[in-house]
């Protein structure tokens, strides 16, 4: 019990990362019809980020948090869609693809070339005592990840649904030609998409770096999983996004402890196939209509 | 015995009624006219018919045959051939591959239209219609360069193209120029003429009062009235329809 | 195609297929690699840039033709009699794939096959009993008919070669019979190909399913290349670099696959003169690629051959 309790903690704790990278993969999808395949790459950056500002600079952590934030927003949210993004999307969904494609691995393999091919040390951020309930111990670390990550998707959540900003971005992902009628300044609105989706990305990496380390190549997995749970969530619906990162967490950390061997891998397959051939919108997703 | 027949057809869209009980029928060789104010669910019906949208409810058959919520490709090779509000046709293809595009589905298996390759006869056929509508010449023009009104003129041809039995033209004049007008109304007239039947959606007034001999008006999903254009010019439902409000 | 492009096309496979020959080892292992992504490439072409289903699964197909021949291999039989059992597989297969593929809209077509593509890694990693597990199988046989073998790298490279004119060759039956026109029409604009009568869901299938089989052919060829395969060749990565190959050769056009194959396979080769920077060029030049071709490098290739169509109407001109 004392265990389960834990693992479902951890499960929670890493499943709130993988839920913030998968809405940024969704918001970005919704708005603009982009499947970025860097977004791995988009967490392993600011991690890298991070670690030049809070240990080769020596910055205090709130500034080196700014700063990154800062620094992912501009490159992988403002340069990235100007750059790239804006001048390939009218082409159709796959030159684009494979941009981002390329973009993953530009930026996987100068961060192995220009920096290291080394794992770094990330410092604990949260090093405090863990909480103690009876037997159940709980790290603090994993209790403010998912605080942390509440809160910031609890923030994406009020800025969509109740500003003006926000509905305005509901409504390009809605129908992109309508909103672009109605006058929305469509191009400035996926630029914006971009840049929350770098600020997302940059908390993600935060968060994640003390747990699988800042490696170069840390984004494959990440964006796979981000790819799985975006899938199995549902596509359409941020809900979707959060509940499905949050289901690959705890689906992860508690086959890892009760589950061995092959039939690890079976179960995440199980639940793969069962959505795809059930629900292939996602089990938190909406059927669009489709015709004939 | 009606040769297209909607009974009680219904479709909703969420919460929106697009159509709500529509029933009408089409008998061989008439010229059908269906008109009325925008948002009346006229191209909802014919979507409702082709098997491009699944009807909610109610009824589709033609020749006695129940079609509702068949996909299109298989209403298609019934012999119902339909045009578009918004011209749908295949950009990148020439003019004369997308005659043919109209016609290849319609005969043989699928197999064997991997093994069998171009009959002449199809070009022919293709190239009489093409020469019928007067764009013959531009039979190796890509589709995304012609004008609007050669466009308009393709769409019309590939519906011509399987010999169907029954013909939707959906709004066929909508943005084409009186001179272009007058060449399609011509074209209609002669094929009805030889007995082939049409239904049109129209909002030109004055071509559909002078072209169809009974007219039906829908109205926010619902069929308000029914009969000759004169008739149905002094209808107040009618009048009420379009400009009361 | 013109009676310019194909004399080209005749004559610039003649060079490249005549060539490698007088290659030796890696070399000519790069040419029998690129034949092979060649076969892949044409059928991704099918499935993606023809009928515009997005496949991001590709390379679970192409396991299937190289596990089909290892394990048949390990058990004594023919090379031929795997090919041909992979490549049904992954026709069978490619048909499971296209049925729920059709229940949901094209975006989610690039999910379902990304979880296909997962499912069949998991798969491979898993059943150690056939397929060896993360440790896979080597010492993968070459064909051999009786006394002939094609053990040797050269006598492979025909092989294949042998494999990849039947490809193409078969490809352009396709594409030109009206099954090619009904796929086109069903890129170009879905709804109205309905409309006149493609049944959407026979067309789509079979564009997932030939797409498939050909890669389970392409895979076949793979595995005795080097004699080893693990379930680590067949992962997204793969399938993503048969998505470029399609993508940056010309999709949905005949000559496309030839071109992307040879800059997916043959570009990297020679960057790596630039040691650790070749893959941040590489990965550059994809960007840019995109960038200012977007519709693929066949571009550059209409344009060559335009000129040359025109350099043999010059002189005498009528």
């Amino acid at each position: 019990m004392t265990d389960f309790v834990q693992l479902l903690v951890a499960g929670v704790a890493i499943g709130s990362i993988y839920a913030m990278t998968a809405i940024g993969f969704v918001l970005l999808w919704q708005t603009s019809g982009t499947i970025n395949f860097a977004q791995g790459e988009f967490v392993v950056l600011p991690a890298f980020t991070m670690v030049l500002f809070l240990i080769v600079f020596r910055l205090p952590f709130a500034a080196a948090l700014l700063g990154t934030v800062l620094v992912s927003m501009l490159l992988l949210g403002v340069l990235v869609h100007k750059v790239l993004v804006a001048r390939l999307l009218r082409m159709g969904v796959l030159p684009l693809v494979i941009a981002t494609i390329g973009l993953s691995l530009f930026i996987r393999y100068s961060l192995q070339q220009f920096w290291t091919a080394q794992a770094l040390p990330f410092p604990s951020l949260f090093a405090r005592a863990p909480i103690r309930l009876g037997t159940i111990v709980l790290p603090w670390e994993e209790l403010m990840n998912v605080l942390f990550a509440g809160a910031v998707i609890g923030a994406l959540q009020l800025f969509i649904t109740r500003t003006k900003l926000g509905w305005a971005m509901q409504a390009v992902a809605q129908n992109r030609t309508l909103a672009e009628v109605l006058g929305l300044e469509v191009s400035r609105l996926v630029t914006l998409t971009f840049v929350l989706n770098a600020a997302l990305t940059a908390v993600a990496a935060v968060l994640i770096a003390p747990v699988y380390l800042v490696k170069y190549d840390i984004g494959v997995a990440l964006g796979l999983k981000a790819f799985y749970a975006a899938i199995i969530g549902g596509f359409n619906q941020i809900r979707g996004a959060l509940l499905g990162g949050l289901l690959v967490g705890l689906v992860e950390t508690l086959s890892g402890a009760y589950i061995s061997g092959p039939f690890r891998d079976a179960f995440a397959l199980a639940i793969l196939i069962a959505v795809l051939l059930l629900k292939p919108e996602g089990l938190w997703g909406v059927k669009e209509e489709w015709s004939s | 015995m009606p040769l297209l027949e909607i009974q009680d057809l219904t479709k909703h869209f969420f919460r929106f009624s697009a159509l709500r009980m529509v029933s009408l029928g089409v008998e061989p060789g008439e010229l059908l006219g269906i008109i009325g104010p925008n948002g009346s669910g006229k191209t909802t019906l014919f979507h409702c018919v082709t098997g491009v949208l699944r009807p909610s409810g109610g009824q589709v058959r033609f020749k006695g045959e129940d079609i509702t919520g068949l996909t299109a490709d298989k209403v298609y090779r019934r012999g119902i051939a339909r045009t578009f509000q918004l011209i749908q046709i295949f950009p990148e293809m020439t003019v004369l591959e997308n005659m043919l595009m109209a016609a290849q589905e319609r005969t043989g298996t699928l197999l064997g239209r991997l093994c069998r390759r171009e009959k002449a006869e199809e070009t022919d056929r293709a190239m009489r219609r093409l020469e019928f509508l007067g764009i013959a010449s531009l039979k190796d023009t890509p589709g995304s360069n012609l004008s609007y009104g050669q466009q308009k003129l393709l769409d019309f041809g590939m519906a011509l193209m399987p010999e169907p039995e029954v013909i939707l033209l959906d709004e066929p004049l909508a943005g084409v120029n009186p001179t272009m007008i007058t060449n399609l109304v011509g074209h209609i007239l002669e094929l009805n003429g030889r007995g082939q039947t049409f239904v049109v959606i129209e909002h030109n007034m004055e071509v559909v009062m002078s072209l169809c001999r009974r007219i039906i008006v829908l109205s926010e999903g619902e069929r308000i009235a029914e009969g000759t254009p004169a008739e149905v010019a002094d209808n107040p439902l009618v009048l009420d329809a379009y400009f009361g409000r | 195609m013109t009676g310019t492009r194909r004399t080209v096309l005749a004559a610039a496979l003649v060079v490249c297929v005549l060539a490698p020959l007088a290659f030796e080892q890696y070399k000519l292992y790069v040419a029998s690699l690129t034949l092979v992504y060649l076969v892949l490439a044409i059928g991704l072409n099918l499935t993606l840039g023809y009928a515009g289903q997005i496949s991001l699964g590709h390379a679970a197909f192409m396991a299937f033709g190289a596990y089909a021949v290892a394990i048949l291999g390990q058990r004594g039989l023919p090379f031929e009699l795997g090919l041909g059992l992979g490549g049904a597989l992954a026709f069978g297969w490619g048909l499971v794939v296209g049925f729920p593929a059709l229940k949901v809209k094209h975006h989610y077509l690039a999910m379902v096959t990304l979880g296909f593509n997962i499912i069949v890694f998991l798969v491979l990693r898993n059943w150690e009993g056939l397929t060896g597990g993360s440790f896979g199988i080597s010492g993968v046989a070459r064909p051999a008919w009786g006394p002939i073998s094609f053990a040797s790298d050269r006598a492979y490279y025909l092989y294949i070669l042998g494999w990849a004119a039947v490809v193409v060759a078969s490809a352009y039956w396709i594409l030109s019979s009206r099954w090619g026109r009904a796929f086109r029409a069903i890129r170009e604009n879905e709804m109205r190909a309905a409309v006149v009568g493609v049944s959407l869901r026979a067309y789509k299938v079979m564009a997932f399913a030939i797409g498939a089989a050909y890669a389970g052919i392409g895979g076949a060829l793979f595995a005795p290349l080097l004699g080893y395969i693990d379930p680590g060749a067949f992962t997204l990565d793969r399938s993503i670099q048969f998505l470029m190959m399609v993508v940056m050769g010309g999709l949905g056009r005949f000559e496309g696959p030839f071109i992307g194959a040879v800059v997916v396979t043959v570009l990297p080769e020679i960057l790596r003169a630039s040691e650790g920077l070749y893959l941040i060029i590489y990965a550059l030049a994809v960007m840019l690629m995109m960038l200012f071709m977007p519709k693929g490098l066949v571009g550059l290739w209409d344009r060559a051959v335009t000129r040359l169509g025109r350099a043999r109407v010059m002189p005498g001109t009528r």
